[in-house]
């Protein structure tokens, strides 16, 4: 964990004061950018934030620390999501971001592995991050090592056969030290996810796969601790399935829950809205 | 040559491609705990199978799922392993393709691919099961290094050196009935320096996997005839290429053919005629690709399919003296 708090209280406090920072941020790199996938960048937020800070064991001085625990961010167009709290935890400074996504930046849509301190691997198209968690979960198994494997899974990804060729190999495996995390904003880039192509009863679908599952409110950091503090020991034979509930364009008054805002831009208008918006609506 | 490695030129003789592989990739896990082995529901075909078998706990069969295999060997290859992924070339190439390109290849991790059955060698399995685009495909991305080992012994050379090669590989290999390209263990080999198998003055025949065999009896048939000094040389490197051995057969011979078991677009024949054109030759050379000519295949057994495409021996005499200006001899058996 990347805090001091001893208290629950405090610690949640000081997150739902990250939560701001960070969505602001998002909405200043979609401007730096010219355009960004933001609201699958809002929605992930507060998972982002309690896995770096608290649930995860890693060493931003020391990225590459051989006993970390490892987070795959399958849905790799949440870069814009995921970069900002990179350099919060101390990655590296926020102001290396300053060119996002622009001619030779570092920083690109979506992150590489070898230019982007922290991140495990390089992703951005979709279906790929589960079968690469599966084989660093096995990889972890054959080291004895404790460490554990994250994952982080959009819903509409969700319509990749190969996240479910996954799916059938990390309970043949028996990976319990491997867990997705699936992050529910029920939107895809062409409309509501249960238009375009249904995925539920999704919890019965990681289910029958042989997955525990688990479902919560993916914005409310008591539930996101307590599910991960909670996750049965990396011995426990079954890969788990943690089902967060969000919402796609979170803190943004006119972007949550809207299709058109997978990707977009900002001119200075919206983007003070859209500031002033996540003031009130994040703040503790 | 790797040392404490068991095989033999009787094994040559007496096993398959594939088997070798299975064989020296089993003595190379002796010596090299980090090595997994995975497999996509092909095991046995693949003698990816004698690792599984002596190696358990480090071996892994993902079912008929190509692309989680790629994905999974990955992870594996980041949790810091040496995978070794054995499936047909064509589910390796075309199935599995952007997993290979964008897991692999993107972020250089050292997972090395072993395609069997590739070519034309699964005969009448028909255009589904033959792999006659993986070199084109896997040519095109970048950060990958694509091996066509001739016959059964370089295919254990080059498994042999895969284990101290930085990054992605993908290494194609036949089913296996091919007779072997080489009499003896003793020669050297490194990954991107091609070798010359036969001296000669007069053309070049540029060859990779089982067409290097063929190229060389096409050449003793000139030879048997007092015809023209054929040269041949196998790449069994065809990325990175040896540029350098083909410029010199350029120039000092004038005549060049490439023979592969792939689609003449995109494989051996694109990269040596890239560097012919590249290096000033284009009009001074004569030359000729010979593979199969952007068609889907017949259904044959091996043997039928290099004759009717003309990969074979006689097929590969035949293009020599086409280019050349010679006059075909006659044979007895129909091609």
């Amino acid at each position: 964990m990347i805090h001091n708090y001893t208290k629950r209280e405090d610690l949640v406090n000081f997150l739902k004061g990250k939560s701001v920072e960070v969505r602001k941020e998002i909405i200043k790199l979609v401007v730096t950018a010219g355009g960004g996938h933001v609201g699958g960048g809002l929605s992930m937020t507060e998972i982002l934030l309690a896995m770096y800070y608290h649930v995860l064991n890693i060493d931003p001085k020391n990225p590459k620390k051989e006993d970390r625990d490892r987070f795959i961010l399958s849905k790799g167009h949440g870069g814009v999501g995921i970069c900002p709290v990179l350099a919060d935890v101390g990655y590296y400074d926020h102001c290396m971001m300053d060119d996002f996504n622009q001619y030779l930046s570092p920083f690109g849509m979506h992150p590489d592995m070898h230019k982007v301190p922290g991140i495990d691997m390089s992703t951005g198209s979709l279906g790929h991050g589960l079968p690469i968690s599966v084989g660093l979960a096995l990889g972890a198994r054959l080291k004895k090592a404790s460490w554990r494997t994250y994952c982080l899974l959009g819903d509409g990804e969700c319509n990749e056969g190969t996240v479910w060729e996954a799916a059938m190999a990390g309970a043949h495996f028996k990976l319990g030290n491997l867990t997705a995390i699936l992050d529910r904003n029920r939107l895809m880039l062409d409309g509501p996810v249960n238009e375009i192509m249904e995925i539920d009863p999704i919890e019965d679908k990681w289910k029958a796969f042989g997955w525990d599952v688990r479902i919560i409110d993916g914005h409310d950091y008591n539930q996101l601790i307590d599910t991960f503090e909670s996750l049965p020991p990396i011995s426990s034979q079954k890969p788990v399935c943690v089902i967060c509930n969000t919402t796609k364009g979170k803190g943004v008054s006119y972007m949550e829950n809207q299709t058109k805002w997978h990707y977009g831009g900002l001119d200075e208008a919206t983007e003070k809205q859209a500031c002033d918006d996540i003031d009130k609506i994040c703040l503790p | 040559m790797a040392g404490g490695l068991a095989y033999t030129t009787d094994d040559l003789n007496d096993l398959t491609q594939a088997q070798i592989f299975g064989k020296v990739l089993m003595d190379l896990g002796s010596q090299h705990p980090e090595i997994v082995a995975l497999s996509a529901d092909l095991a046995k075909s693949t003698k990816v199978g004698d690792f599984f078998a002596k190696f358990p706990e480090r071996s892994f069969n993902f079912g008929i799922a190509e692309q989680n295999m790629i994905g999974a060997a990955a992870g594996l290859a980041l949790a810091g392993f040496k995978p070794y992924a054995a499936t047909f070339g064509c589910f390796a190439s075309m199935r599995a393709c952007e997993q290979v390109r964008t897991d692999l290849c993107y972020p250089k991790l050292n997972v090395k691919i072993i395609g069997t059955h590739a070519g034309l060698s699964m005969g009448n399995g028909g255009t589904t099961h033959h792999a006659t685009e993986d070199i084109g495909i896997f040519r095109t991305f970048a950060n990958m290094t694509v091996m066509v080992p001739a016959d059964g012994l370089e295919t254990a050379k080059v498994i042999s050196a895969s284990i101290d090669h930085d990054g992605p590989m993908y290494i194609r290999v036949g089913r296996g009935f091919e007779p072997p390209a080489y009499d003896s263990l003793d020669y050297d080999f490194t990954i991107g320096k091609a070798i010359e198998m036969r001296p000669g003055a007069d053309a070049t025949v540029i060859a990779c996997g089982m067409c290097v065999l063929q190229a060389m009896e096409a050449a003793e048939d000139f030879a048997e005839d007092d015809g023209p000094d054929i040269r041949v040389i196998n790449i069994h490197t065809v990325k990175p290429i040896d540029k350098e051995a083909i410029i010199k057969a350029a120039e000092e011979t004038g005549v060049i053919i490439t023979a592969e078991e792939h689609n003449i677009i995109g494989g051996l024949g694109s990269a040596v005629a890239e560097i012919l054109a590249e290096a000033g030759f284009a009009g001074s050379v004569k030359f000729k690709r010979v593979g199969i000519p952007d068609v889907f295949s017949v259904i044959g057994y091996p043997e039928d399919l290099y004759a009717h495409y003309k990969i074979d021996q006689a097929g590969i005499y035949d293009s020599i003296c086409d280019l050349m200006g010679l006059e075909k001899k006659e044979r007895d058996d129909e091609h």
